[in-house]
This record gives C-alpha cells, sequence and structure tokens, in this order.
C-alpha cells in the first residue's frame, strides 16, 4: 500500500511543479541547497563576542525562570551543586549522566552527594547533566543523546542541573549547529531547552513544573577567575 | 464534536450558541488579549523580525516548488538512520500505517504529543474501535481528551473550560484518587494531571507525536513544546510514530532554526518554546534510552492538490495561531463553531481543501475581511485574498450562496445586544496597560477588530506593568 501511496503523492507533486520540464535544474538546486546549508539572517543579538555571549545567555535563561550559577572553575561546580539543592531544600541524592565531561569535576569535594550514574528514572528527583553546547541568543541549552548522555535525563526529575562549560558557549541556534556537524555524527536526539517545563493551559494561567523538571538550574563554568563572574572583560 | 464528523455546514447556528455562550465569551475576552499583546512585545523586542518573516516565507515557497525533491531526501535520510517512512494518501491509509506499526508492536496503550494531523485523521476513535487506548499527554488536549471534546484552538485547545470544569472532569475520572482532595487552583489540577499522566507515561508501548518540521538534510523530525510531554512521549515507549503533512518539510537545519524563530515569538510571544526537539531515527546501539523503533506517516490528504494552485500559499502555514488570535470573528465565536480541526482564518481557508467546499462553504465568509490575520501570519499567507478566492471558486460551483458574510452579521448581531457586546470585547483589566503602554493612548481596541470607533482612550496609568500583569492577573505562579 505504501508503495503504491508514494508514487502517487510523489506523481501528483511532479505534475504539480512541473518537474518533467526541469527536472536537472531543480535536483541541482535541491542537492546544492542540502549541501551548503547556507545561513539566513542572523540576528544581531546572535552575532555577540564572548563576554556580550554570557551576559546574554544568563539575561535570557534568568528570563523564562531557570536559575543560573556562575562559577570561575572546575572546582567549584560540585559545591556550586550541593549550595544549589540545599538552597531549594531538594534531597542530595541524584542521578548523574555517565559523562566523561562531568567527571572531570572533583565530586568527592562535596561528600554530602549521593551520586549514582545511568540514565533517568521514574524516581529519580535531581539530575545533574552537562550540554553540548550553550546558545546565547535565548538562553538556551544544547543537549545530544549518547551513551553518555541519556535523554530520559532532561525530562523526568523534578530538578535538572546542567553543568555548562562557559568555552561552550555560542551566539546562536547556527553556531551549535556547526559544533555538531563538526562532530560527524548525528544523534538520535537534539535537545533546545529554554526554561522548566510549562502550561497554561488552564486559564492561561503560566505554571512551571507540567511533565518536565519544575527547576532548571545551569552551573555556567569559566575558565579561570574573572571570566564568568567579574563585570569587566 | 468530533474530527470525524465536521459541523461545518452548521456554521450560522454554531455561531449563534457561541455569541450566547457566557462562559466561552469570558473565556475568550481573557486569551485573546493575552495572546496577542504577548505576540506583539515579542515582536518589537527583536529588530528583525519582519526580515525573519519574508525569509520564512521564502523558504516555504522554495520548499513548495520543490517538495517531491525535499520529500524524497527527507525520506531517504530517515531510512539511512534506521526508521521507516508511510505514505499515507489520505486519512485512511494514514490510521491504517499507525494501526499497523501498533498492532505490530503488541500496543495496549499509546501516549500522544499534541498533534493537529492527528486531530486531521481521526486517529484516537479509530484507535479505540480498535481496542487500543491512546492517551493525550498534552494538559489541553488531555482536559478535551478526558469531556469528548474538540480543539477549540490549535496552540490552546482546552482555553474554553474554566478551571471549575477542569476540576469537574479530573473529579469524574480520577477516581482512585481522594473525594475530599482540593481542585480550586490551576497548581492543584496541573499537579494532579502531572501525577495520572507521569504513570501513562511510564506505562505505554507506542509515543505518536506529531511534527512542526521534516528536516531534509538530516531526516530529523522536531517537535516543540512547553510542557515536555512531546519529549516523554517519544523517549519511554519502545516504539515512536511521528505523524506529519507532507508540507512540513524545510531542506536545512539552518531553515528550520529561521522559521523557529518566527514560530515561538508569533504564537505565545516567548522568545524561545521550552523544548524544542529534533529526533533522527531510532536510538542508536550504545544509547541507554530512546525508542527501538522509529516511523514517521506522512500525510497528503489533499494537500498535493493545493501545490500549484492558487492555494498553494496555504501550504506554508506553520500552525501558530497568531491569526485566530487575532480575528475578530474568532474572538467572538471560539473554535467550536467553526465545526472542524482548524479553527479561524487558517481554517476558513484550510477546511474547504480539506473536507470539501461542500461542508465547509460558509468557513470562507466566516470573516470581517479586517486584514489582521495576515497582518501578523509570521509566514505571510495572504488569508483574505485565499477566502476571496474560495468564495469565487464556490460561485462558480453553484454552491447555496456564499453571499452571507458572515463575519458582518455576527458583529452586527453583536451591535444590537449591548451586554453581549460588552463581554465580547471586554479587555480583562490587567492587561489594560500593557495595550496601551507604549503611546499611553489606545488607537483602537484590538479586540474588537475594525470594529471599534476612531477615538483614543487613556491608558491606565499607575503601577509598573510588570507589576500590574503580575498582581492582577496573579499569572505567575512558581512550584512551591
Ligand atoms: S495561517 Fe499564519 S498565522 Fe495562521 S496559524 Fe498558519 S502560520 Fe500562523
Amino acid at each position: 500500500m505504501t508503495r503504491e501511496s508514494r508514487d502517487a503523492v510523489l506523481g501528483a507533486l511532479r505534475r504539480a511543479t512541473g518537474r518533467d520540464s526541469n527536472a536537472a535544474a531543480a535536483a541541482a538546486s535541491v542537492g546544492d541547497r542540502l549541501a551548503r546549508h547556507a545561513r539566513n539572517t542572523i540576528p544581531a543579538r546572535g552575532q555577540r563576542d564572548r563576554r556580550g555571549r554570557l551576559d546574554l545567555f544568563v539575561e535570557q535563561a534568568e528570563a523564562v525562570d531557570a536559575t543560573v550559577a556562575l562559577v570561575s572553575g572546575a572546582a567549584d561546580v560540585p559545591g556550586a551543586v550541593a549550595d544549589y539543592l540545599r538552597g531549594e531544600n531538594l534531597p542530595t541524592r541524584l542521578r548523574m549522566a555517565p559523562d566523561p565531561k562531568l567527571d572531570a569535576y572533583p565530586w568527592d569535594e562535596a561528600p554530602l552527594l549521593d551520586i549514582e550514574h545511568g540514565k533517568g528514572e521514574a524516581s529519580d528527583t535531581v539530575a545533574v547533566t552537562g550540554a553540548f553546547a550553550a546558545i546565547a541568543e535565548t538562553g538556551t541549552l544544547m543537549l545530544v543523546s549518547g551513551p553518555e548522555t541519556p535523554t530520559t535525563l532532561n525530562f523526568l526529575p523534578d530538578a535538572h542541573i546542567v553543568v555548562v562549560r562557559a568555552a561552550d558557549m555560542v551566539a546562536c541556534y547556527e553556531d551549535g549547529w556547526d559544533r555538531l556537524r563538526a562532530t560527524g555524527r548525528m544523534p538520535r536526539t537534539v535537545n533546545f531547552i529554554t526554561g522548566p517545563s510549562r502550561s497554561a493551559d488552564i486559564e492561561q494561567t503560566l505554571q512551571l513544573g507540567a511533565h518536565g523538571p519544575r527547576w532548571l538550574h545551569i552551573v555556567l563554568v569559566g575558565d579561570g577567575p574573572g571570566e564568568v563572574e567579574g563585570s569587566d572583560g | 464534536m468530533s474530527a470525524d464528523a465536521p459541523t461545518s455546514h452548521r456554521f450560522p447556528e454554531n455561531a449563534r450558541a457561541a455569541l450566547a455562550d457566557e462562559t466561552l465569551q469570558r473565556s475568550l475576552a481573557s486569551a485573546k488579549v493575552g495572546f496577542r499583546v504577548r505576540r506583539s512585545e515579542a515582536a518589537a523586542r527583536l529588530p528583525e523580525f519582519e526580515i525573519l518573516r519574508d525569509e520564512a516565507r521564502d523558504i516555504k515557497n522554495h520548499v513548495l516548488a520543490h517538495l517531491d525533491l525535499y520529500l524524497e531526501a527527507f525520506e531517504t535520510r530517515v531510512t539511512e538512520r534506521g526508521g521507516h517512512v508511510h505514505w499515507a494518501r489520505d486519512a485512511a491509509e494514514a490510521r491504517g500505517a499507525v494501526l499497523a506499526i501498533c498492532r505490530a508492536a503488541g500496543a495496549r496503550t499509546v501516549t500522544k504529543g499534541k498533534s493537529m494531523i492527528s486531530e486531521e485523521i481521526g486517529l484516537n476513535a479509530f484507535l479505540e474501535e480498535n481496542g487500543i487506548e491512546p492517551v493525550e499527554t498534552d494538559l489541553g488536549e488531555y482536559i478535551i481528551q478526558l469531556r469528548h471534546e474538540a480543539p477549540s484552538h490549535i496552540i490552546a485547545p482546552a482555553f474554553h473550560v474554566p478551571k471549575a470544569e477542569v476540576a469537574a472532569t479530573f473529579r469524574k475520572h480520577h477516581t482512585a484518587l481522594d473525594p475530599a482532595r482540593l481542585l480550586e487552583q490551576p497548581r492543584q489540577l496541573l499537579e494532579e494531571a502531572r501525577g495520572v499522566l507521569r504513570d501513562r507515561f511510564l506505562a505505554a508501548d507506542v509515543g505518536i507525536t506529531g511534527a512542526n518540521f521534516l528536516i531534509a538534510e538530516t531526516g530529523a523530525t522536531v517537535i516543540v513544546t512547553n510542557e515536555g510531554n512531546g519529549d516523554l512521549t517519544q523517549t519511554l515507549p519502545r516504539v515512536h510514530i511521528v505523524v506529519a503533512s507532507l508540507e512540513k518539510v524545510v531542506p536545512t537545519l539552518e531553515d528550520a532554526s529561521t522559521i523557529l524563530r518566527v514560530l515561538a515569538r508569533s504564537a505565545t510571544g516567548q522568545e524561545f518554546t521550552s523544548y524544542t526537539t529534533f529526533s533522527t531515527g531510532p536510538r542508536r546501539g550504545e544509547d541507554l534510552d530512546g525508542p527501538h523503533e522509529f516511523h514517521v506517516v506522512l500525510l497528503d490528504n489533499g494537500r498535493s492538490d493545493l501545490v500549484g494552485t492558487e492555494l498553494q500559499d496555504v501550504l506554508r502555514c506553520i500552525r501558530c495561531g497568531a491569526c485566530m488570535n487575532h480575528c475578530p470573528v474568532f474572538g467572538v465565536i471560539g473554535g467550536h463553531a467553526y465545526g472542524w480541526v482548524y479553527p479561524g482564518p487558517i481554517g476558513a481557508v484550510l477546511s474547504p481543501s480539506l473536507i470539501g467546499v461542500e461542508e465547509a462553504h460558509h468557513l470562507p465568509s466566516a470573516s470581517t475581511f479586517c486584514g489582521r490575520c495576515e497582518s501578523v501570519c509570521p509566514m505571510r499567507i495572504p488569508l483574505p485574498a485565499l477566502m476571496r478566492h474560495l468564495r469565487e471558486r464556490e460561485f462558480e460551483k453553484k454552491i447555496p450562496p456564499a453571499t452571507q458574510r458572515w463575519g458582518l452579521r455576527i458583529w452586527a448581531f453583536l451591535a444590537k445586544r449591548p451586554r453581549l457586546y460588552r463581554l465580547a470585547t471586554a479587555v480583562p483589566l490587567r492587561l489594560l496597560g500593557r495595550l496601551g503602554r507604549r503611546s499611553g493612548r489606545f488607537r483602537s481596541l484590538p479586540m474588537a477588530g475594525g470594529w471599534t470607533s476612531q477615538r483614543d482612550l487613556p491608558a491606565p496609568q499607575g503601577p509598573s506593568f510588570q507589576s500590574l500583569w503580575d498582581r492582577a492577573g496573579g499569572r505567575r505562579e512558581k512550584p512551591v
């Protein structure tokens, strides 16, 4: 059935677009567009420099109810996670992505954290993941699926803590796509996450935590003192 | 009303009933103003917004001129990555394809992300008839599924249901929960739905989502949600089925990014929707989660007939809902009166093409031709011109007089009924300040379309508009 339907639909489209008379030129134009993936207009706010990107990212993420902690280096990450959980009165038991990027942080220095690694489970309250990139334009996190970065961690827990390096901050979505192409692999899932889950379906009243996380906390890690914390630079 | 039994031919009766429905009038008054204010603020915050609209239009025009080639490219990529594409000429073929996949998976329950295509093909009723339980997981869709209603808006399907009625519906269906529980606040209702649906997500055998875009370059399908329900739907079960119509395809990730920049701003006035998800094939070998099977059901259902015709522009639609949010007719009759899945100006143009001019012949006349829909459509679809074109076609087909301009008649009807008129054009106090904030004066009240007099009204002064929003509206509740 599907073969016959396929032929019928494509046949109708070929007739409607006059394909027979222009087949070679049309195929070339489509092939070229797909291969070049040219950029369209990038808004000015999606073209800021390194410092401008960090400021914009924080502003945009906070505007959509994410919280952001700025830390100057890898050594401060475990403490920042522990502080956040304490401040929000959340449990210290957490599920962490089995991501080598996260192993670079000295978790032993926050002994109160009870860390298990793996994919998201229904019983998880807190998840900690990294991010493939952060996109300044709209305060968006870009996460990709993979053996070390399971997607369920992004949606099942009540609180999602994302540790992202300032070095992974890009200006616009297109920069994120170029980075992904450079890895040479297309994952099953790419998630653009902008703030915690929300719904306005009941009387147009905006509420956080519809089906996904109620809290989205972003730990933004600089390469050294001054990068994300100072006001200069 | 259900998706398989359109009542568009009864549009005049439907509209009259809607006008007399005070509950509906209150919901409409509140919803439409909020949508309009948020969209105009979002557009104003992005200086490049108009350029992006031009580019979005051009992208889709290019796609429609090469639709066969982009669909073939998309299919090739999906297949390379281990997915399956199923072509469907009409609703019956699409339903059949979904059922066959569900049967092969031995499915008893399926969770569903919000999908207008699923509504268009009447999928839920069909699955039920075949012994498979579909569970809508978008909060609004879930509410109307329990109430056996159709969506009344393409992005706010339950905006017509007041919270007290949501509570009554939940009490009726969630019988395992404590009858003495409190269900007064939206937060309580949301928490209850979150808890009930979480179990359904975990138990489902198949997850069905729609797609906002299909990407020819990579074979990805894209969903855009605020709740995260679509992601749980497509990540947890063993099988993920995407139902999508042909014209959703775009060439590249860059092209999708451009259109995404106008989508959320036009729909909800957000800079970006909370979750935008690109899915390509089933889980990879070493992945810890994700579906084992990935299917895309590609639906034509009359669309290929529009390619290359005067109506082709309607296929640029990205279902943002802006046209209905700004339509003076939708604004006083709501979505159900249109009698089928797609209400408002987009429905007035699309429905006659999909369910036939005979059934939908009133709809192209359900307009005041004020032009506001076209002026806000992110894809610059000339909706009034397309409605005019359809009216001419009706005339040629000698379908009973479409000489009734229902849009005008509705407003004439309202004008004679001051109480109803006030209800239908009321602006909730909490929003008045935001409307006038730029100039301090209203030039016209947008909710009354071209129908308010030209005199200026002063905008309320006083506390900051943000605090008006927060306090008077009390509309930003955080989880406790
Ligand atoms: S016709 Fe335009 S405004 Fe209406 S839903 Fe489609 S894209 Fe949005």
